[in-house]
């Protein structure tokens, strides 16, 4: 049995479309239903996020399963095989599992170490589990792939730090505020990156927000969006005293707080320090601000320095994520390939078994005056020649298991030996970790 | 068996200052646990090497620098427990047990000479008076450490340098407020320190106060303290300014305590 990935994503395709490709999650059981009616799939999971669509299945013909899975991508989105298949990459066998250990731990995402995916990828095999389109196999797999990224973010501090700017004016206050949750934010004037700043800071537990903006409506406006207070722009330097963190980004062509401002506020504060951050281009804020005792000036090249580092510090740590993994690939490749050679192990023993009880019942049966410990030697004697022969074989499979060919080997023992079909049972195939 | 207990108190210490500043270079929760489990079986170590000796010698061992130096030590690894379980400050460790190991170091290589106590020490208010004198100086000691980081910390903010040392530091705040706490701890300590020694004089010299060296920085020190306190208290007084006071502070206290003399003892 094999794992095979099919899919594409950030990396393959463009937004246009991976859009084109995706599947919607309220109809995601249509498309499971086609997917393992397909010939030779066995078992299917669909992922489909904004970053990538991907789909996992098992099947025994590799290279036959993943044709058809790119075709079935193609024809269910009405799509062009031809225009669709170059954006598209497989997997099967280990490169497989090792893709979606690194999917799930967020190292082939787009901002690698983002939280989102191993959620985003639970739910999708929580609809397959629930439709029953993964079996033994994938469950175990994906098991697996989930307890990999916990350790990969336990282990590694891969999702520690910072990587966007909003994240990183958040995290920065806080090394000078310490606990934000009474402390209060000021808006002063109005931008994408100033507003979603003010959400992380609400978010991250301050207190309240206090918008200005040189039309007043637009400040009441987005005030009432934060439920917080709009102040007149002609007055904000007599409330500015009440904020501990100022975000700034007017279109102002001159500087609106300098140095003797920020002096006064200071003071008015008895010192408590203050946390302005200037995001406006040309500067809202004079850069002198920052020489005055306890406030502390930041500007949006600062966070995206943070940012930076942050995110060198993220691909040192993904090196030692990318060790982590090669360890659980090891684990879980064994425990893929003991899956068949097992059962077909303890049903050549059986076989034997039956041949050498069936024999030594016969032998016994038919010998008169059996001298009294008879039986419990020709009982072990048959036993330590069923051994000795079964030794070479059943090493050479679970050699065969870990090499790949198994398949083969298993097909001829069955052939040779008259073995029933291999049945599988769950419980013995737990592998012991 | 309290040589045995001193030593044991300094390896211990001794592995927890390595591992509080193994902290600083490497993240990992289960070092910062280690450290702090090794301080605290040495800081049970070092309470009952104490506790045994005074039973010894049937009173608090204070009397010499020997003595002195380790029940410092003691107290500052105290302060220094009941802060890092308030504020989770790992990092303050790196700071303030380096400190307290040294002294310890200190105290073991002094001579201790087994000596009769001296009467003029055999009086209730003196053992009131130095064993509140040092907690309060330990609560100075730590306070500088805290202060120290409190301007590494802001020079990494100011200078816009965020290595390592700086996702380590904690919050400007939580230093501030720690300092803040050692103050309103250590400078009442003192003033009654001051008071129950200057009885303690009067019963043994005669005179509540004397002029003698130690008594004159101490006042010194009571002025620094007194002038930081009401800062705070009324002008506000915080972050670098109130460091760098603190530090001062304790540097005379550390000159006090090793440098004058105890005319009244020694």
């Amino acid at each position: 049995m094999n794992i095979i990935v099919v899919g594409l994503s950030h990396k393959t395709a463009t937004v246009e479309i991976r859009e084109k490709v995706a599947f919607s999650p309220n109809q995601i059981e249509k498309p499971l239903a086609e997917l393992i009616g397909l010939e030779g799939i066995i078992e299917g999971v669909i992922v489909s996020t904004c970053n990538r669509v991907e789909i996992y299945a098992t099947t025994r013909d590799i290279a036959g399963g993943i044709a058809r899975i790119k075709r079935f991508m193609a024809e269910y989105h009405h799509l062009p095989f031809e225009s669709l298949e170059p954006h598209l990459y497989s997997y099967h066998a280990e490169t497989a599992i090792r893709h979606v250990f690194r999917v799930a731990s967020s190292l082939d995402s787009m901002v690698v170490g983002e939280p989102q995916i191993l959620g985003q990828i639970k739910t999708s095999y929580g609809y397959a589990a629930e439709f029953k389109s993964s079996g033994i196999i994938l469950n175990r797999f994906l098991h697996k792939a989930f307890s990999v990224a916990k350790r990969v973010r336990t282990e590694t501090k891969i999702a520690s730090s910072a990587v966007s700017v909003a994240f990183a004016a958040v995290e920065l206050a806080k090394k000078i505020l310490g606990d934000l949750s009474d402390k209060t934010v000021m808006l002063i004037g109005a931008g994408e990156m100033c507003e979603l700043a003010a959400k992380h800071f609400l978010n991250s537990g301050a207190k309240g927000v206090m918008v200005t903006n040189r039309t007043y409506e637009r400040a009441e406006r987005l005030a009432e969006e934060f439920s917080g207070e709009a102040v007149r722009f002609e007055s904000f330097l007599e409330h500015l005293h009440r904020a501990d963190i100022v975000l700034s980004s007017t279109g102002a062509p001159h500087c609106i707080i300098g140095p003797e401002d920020a002096k006064e506020v200071v003071k008015r504060r008895r010192s408590k320090p203050i946390f302005f951050i200037d995001i406006a281009v040309p500067r809202d804020i004079d850069p002198k601000v920052d020489d005055v005792e306890n406030a502390y000036l930041f500007t949006v090249d600062h966070l995206q320095e943070i940012v930076q580092a942050n995110l060198a510090q993220r691909s040192l740590e993904a090196e030692k994520a990318e060790e982590i993994i090669e360890q659980e690939i090891g684990q879980f490749h064994k425990w893929l390939s003991t899956l068949e050679v097992t059962p077909a192990i303890i049903a050549l023993r059986n076989r034997f078994d039956e041949i050498r009880r069936a024999e030594l019942d016969k032998t016994v049966a038919g010998w008169k005056d059996l001298p009294p410990d008879a039986e419990k030697r020709l009982e072990s004697l048959t036993i330590a020649m069923m051994n000795k022969l079964l030794h070479a074989p059943t090493s050479v499979l679970k050699k065969a298991g870990q090499g790949g060919r198994v398949d083969l080997y298993i097909d001829a023992l069955r052939q040779l030996f008259e073995l029933e079909a291999l049945q599988r049972d769950d419980e013995e195939l737990e592998l012991e970790e | 068996m309290t040589h045995m207990f001193f030593i044991l108190t300094v390896t211990l210490y001794g592995c927890a200052t390595a591992a509080y500043l193994a902290c600083l270079l490497r993240t990992s929760p289960a070092l910062t646990l280690w450290a702090s489990r090794l301080l605290k079986l040495g800081f049970t170590a070092h309470l009952l090497s104490t506790i045994h000796l005074a039973s010894m010698i049937k009173y608090l061992p204070l009397t010499n620098m020997q003595e002195s130096l380790s029940f410092f030590s003691l107290a500052v690894v105290g302060g220094f427990i009941f802060f890092e379980r308030k504020y989770k400050v790992t990092t303050l460790g790196s700071f303030v047990v380096p400190i307290a190991l040294l002294m310890l170091i200190a105290s073991s290589s002094l001579h201790a000479g087994v000596r009769q106590l001296p009467p003029i020490l055999q009086s209730n208010w003196f053992w009131f008076h130095a064993s509140l004198a040092f907690i309060s100086y330990a609560s100075f000691t730590i306070a500088a450490g805290v202060d120290v980081m409190y301007l590494i910390q802001r020079r990494f903010l100011k200078t816009k340098h965020f290595g390592a040392l700086f996702q380590k530091l904690p919050s400007l705040e939580t230093m501030d407020e720690i300092s803040y706490r050692c103050l309103t701890v250590g400078f009442p300590l003192l003033t009654v320190a001051i008071i129950s020694g200057a009885i303690w004089s009067e019963q043994a010299m005669g005179s509540y106060w004397v002029w003698d060296h130690k008594q004159t920085w101490s006042l010194i020190i009571w002025f620094i303290y007194a002038a930081l306190l009401h800062g705070r208290l009324t002008i506000g007084w915080r972050g670098k300014r109130a460091a760098i006071l603190s530090i001062f502070g304790f540097i005379v206290v550390l000159f006090t305590f090793l440098a004058m003399e105890h005319s009244i003892i020694w």
